[in-house]
């Protein structure tokens, strides 16, 4: 077996590399004593962008993957594009009659109460119009934001808007984090992993079956509040990260990739977690080395990249793992096909009573059924490398005990399962999906029995030909 | 039938009127399905048969009308009744495999907060055995056949152990060995005195699966006994001009070729 996965992963690798040694030659890259600089994070304040937003990453993973499962992803977008205004708003009170509109926790009041009125309006569009969701959504998103960029010019000509900076929410500005933002963002991520942590169950059917959990009396209307509350906090904790343009990037990019590596809700949850986190952590990396990078962007990106990979080499769904998994199969088939064949040839012209001595050429089998061009010949190459035929005199094969022994077995697997699905027509169809090769696993022990007396029965062999039963021994000469 | 004294009656439902926008789709719906019965609420497409059992428990609004379970209302006796959504109302593509797909019918009982445990899996997973899917628990569910999937969330309704079973349509396009599977079931629950109401739009089948039954076309046409409701002249008014037509032409078919 080739480890296919694993080359190619060398391989992608190696260009990077190769474009890396590229770039270090043209002076694009920083020098190794700024790598160790930022990979060790000697800045105090590197530590604290780094922790902020792989912390930001792993949660919005972790909220993003419920929402993507309500399938209300663009829900997170028009949130996050709402909170523009509540921005603008908190600076222009907090100057004008608090005194300190600069500060943090206070612009992100702002921002939640907007963004929570977004998130209302939606929902009042919703029920009481018949306007549908994805127009909701695209008004409020709109309306919104360009409430917030009139408000935030508006700022701009105050005396001390030009110092406030808000224009850096759109875009992110991860690396004017300081310790107290850190904090903010770490008390936030607390209570969003708390209630994603004792609410999981009630998210999960929610999310699956929302009419079946309103039947149970679930609170659904209130679930999904909480929910979108919960998406509305880590929004606002991610404005400064990467911006909230970018925010819903974070939320659905690291679910949707976790998606291709398993079938599992937890799994999803701590994987879309990791994907979140390391996005947010090699970002910050990167564009730490390389300041006039935008953070918020290359978080994204690189949270791409992740998806990317996901897709190609996710081991539940991914194309990689399909096109394994279907390629195995279709070589499983045809070996069956080819020992089948040469069984049923050998039961029909084979002249000696042991299987093991009668020799067959590539003709013999190749009348037996259809063949794709190539599929014979390559089939037979493989069956021999792999041990179940032997080649005394060239171009004249035999079976080896192996080879004999499967022929045997897929043969009457084969035929059992044809036995069934004549006799029991009737529920057969609702166990095809099963592997016919283990038809032992699959059939009750009394219809199998009843299957195999059938096989001997002298009435069904005109209707299945011939029924082998010993590798020794005469083999059933019924064509004769 | 008709008596004032309802309370031993799992389902009772008086002049219910349910209305999408201006549409309206139930009109004055009275129905008693009484205890102990397998019944059927039939009718055409559009009927409204999904829409009375999903009013009757609150999960589309109701113009005016009362429903009653057991004489209290659908609040007070949630814990007694399972339902049974259609397939298609939800997306199988979900990262759930089927016993943690049962598993959900326990949740209420489980309670806010807490995790799923090891009885509860136990519970699901004998669910699972008794509509023979004893082998498929770990699968995800959109690898399952639709049939398959069908008989889920029939496993998710027997776990809860209700006393009543409201099923939206759960023989529609299910391969035979699913409907013998809920056949044992529906015999089963009748055994057990349980009480079952089931929309079923399959005219062919209905006297061999059910007991009672309650025609509707947007109004109540008829409802009791299986025998008493299925006759050619409610059938006729139930679904219109088509069966009437038919009717007419095969009756007219026959007086020719007996005047011949």
């Amino acid at each position: 077996m080739i480890p296919w996965r694993l080359i190619i992963f060398c391989l992608g690798f190696w260009f990077l590399g190769l474009g890396f040694a590229h770039a270090a030659e043209s002076h694009l890259l920083p020098s190794s004593a700024d790598i160790w600089r930022v990979v060790s994070l000697q800045d105090y304040n590197t530590r604290i962008v780094f922790i902020g937003t792989a912390l930001f990453g792993a949660v919005g993973g972790m909220v993003g993957t419920f929402l993507l499962l309500r399938k209300r992803s663009l829900m997170s977008d028009t949130i996050s594009h709402a909170t523009l205004p509540g921005i603008g708003i908190a600076f222009i009170v907090g100057e004008l009659f608090l005194g300190y509109g600069k500060s943090l926790p206070w612009l992100m009041f702002g921002a939640a109460v907007t963004g929570l009125a977004g998130m209302g309006m939606v929902l009042a569009i919703r029920k009481l119009s018949k306007i549908k969701d994805d127009a909701a959504l695209a008004i409020v998103l709109s309306v919104f934001f360009g409430f917030g960029i009139a408000l935030v010019t508006m700022v701009q000509q105050m005396p001390t808007g030009n110092a406030a900076g808000l224009e850096g929410f759109i875009y992110g500005k991860a690396a004017s984090m300081t310790v107290s933002d850190g904090w903010l963002i770490f008390s936030a991520a607390l209570v969003a992993g708390l209630v994603c942590y004792f609410f999981y169950k009630e998210f999960k059917v929610l999310c699956f079956d929302a009419s079946f959990a309103a039947s149970q009396g679930w609170p659904v209307l209130l679930l999904d509040v909480a929910l979108l509350v919960l998406i509305t906090v880590v929004t606002v904790i991610g404005l400064q990260a990467v911006g909230l343009l970018l925010v819903v990037a974070m939320m659905i990019i690291p679910p949707a990739a976790a998606r291709f590596w398993t079938e599992r809700l937890d799994r999803t949850l701590l994987i879309a977690m990791g994907i979140g986190f390391i996005s947010g952590l090699l970002g910050v990396f990167i564009s730490a080395l390389y300041p006039r990078l935008p953070a918020g962007a290359i978080i994204v990106l690189v949270a791409a990249a992740l998806f990317f990979l996901s897709m190609v080499l996710g081991g539940a769904r991914g194309m990689w793992f399909r096109y394994h998994e279907h390629h195995e199969l279709s070589r499983r088939v045809r070996r069956q096909h080819l020992l089948r064949s040469i069984y049923e040839w050998l039961e029909v012209h084979g002249k000696r009573t042991d299987l093991l001595d009668d020799e067959f050429t590539l003709d013999d089998i190749r009348q037996y059924r259809t063949w794709t061009p190539g599929e014979l010949e390559g089939g037979l190459q493989r069956a021999l490398q792999h041990g179940f035929l032997g080649e005394d005199h060239p171009g004249r094969y035999h079976l080896t005990g192996k080879g004999a022994r499967d022929a045997l077995r897929v043969v009457r697997n084969h035929r059992l399962w044809e036995l069934f699905l004549i006799q029991y027509a009737d529920i057969a169809p609702g166990r095809v999906d099963r592997d016919a090769d283990a038809v032992e696993h699959i059939l009750e022990p009394d219809i199998l029995q009843e299957l195999e007396e059938l096989l001997e029965d002298e009435d069904t062999r005109k209707r299945i030909p011939l029924s082998p039963h010993r590798l020794n021994g005469a083999v059933h000469g019924g064509a004769a | 039938m008709s008596s004032s004294d309802t309370t031993d009656h799992p389902l009772t439902i008086r002049d219910l009127n349910v209305a999408y926008r201006r549409k309206v789709v139930l009109w004055d719906a009275t129905a008693d399905f009484p205890a102990g019965k397998l019944a059927a609420i039939v009718g055409p497409n559009g009927a409204g048969k999904s829409t009375l059992i999903k009013a009757a428990m609150d999960l589309i609004p109701s113009v005016s009308g009362s429903v009653s379970f057991w004489g209290k209302t659908y609040q007070n006796m949630r814990h007694r009744v399972a339902y049974v959504p259609q397939r298609e109302s939800v997306d199988w593509d979900f990262p759930v495999n089927a016993r943690e797909v049962v598993a959900m019918g326990l949740y209420r009982k489980v309670g806010w907060f807490r995790p799923v445990r090891k009885a509860q899996r136990e519970q699901a997973q004998a669910a699972l055995e008794r509509v023979g899917l004893g082998d498929f628990g770990d699968r995800q569910i959109s690898q399952l056949s639709g049939g398959q999937q069908q008989r889920v969330f029939l496993a998710r309704a027997l776990v809860q152990q209700a006393d009543l079973y409201l099923m939206d349509e759960p023989f529609a396009s299910v391969d035979a060995a699913t409907e013998q599977a809920i056949v044992q079931v529906l015999h089963d629950l009748k055994e057990q005195g349980k009480s079952v109401v089931c929309v079923h739009h399959d005219l062919d089948t209905i006297r061999d699966f059910f007991d009672h039954a309650l025609l509707l076309n947007m109004r109540v046409v008829a409802q009791g006994d299986i025998d008493t409701v299925m006759t050619r002249e409610n059938l006729a008014i139930a679904y219109g001009g088509k069966h009437h037509l038919l009717d007419r032409v095969a009756r007219e078919i026959r007086e020719e070729e007996l005047q011949r």
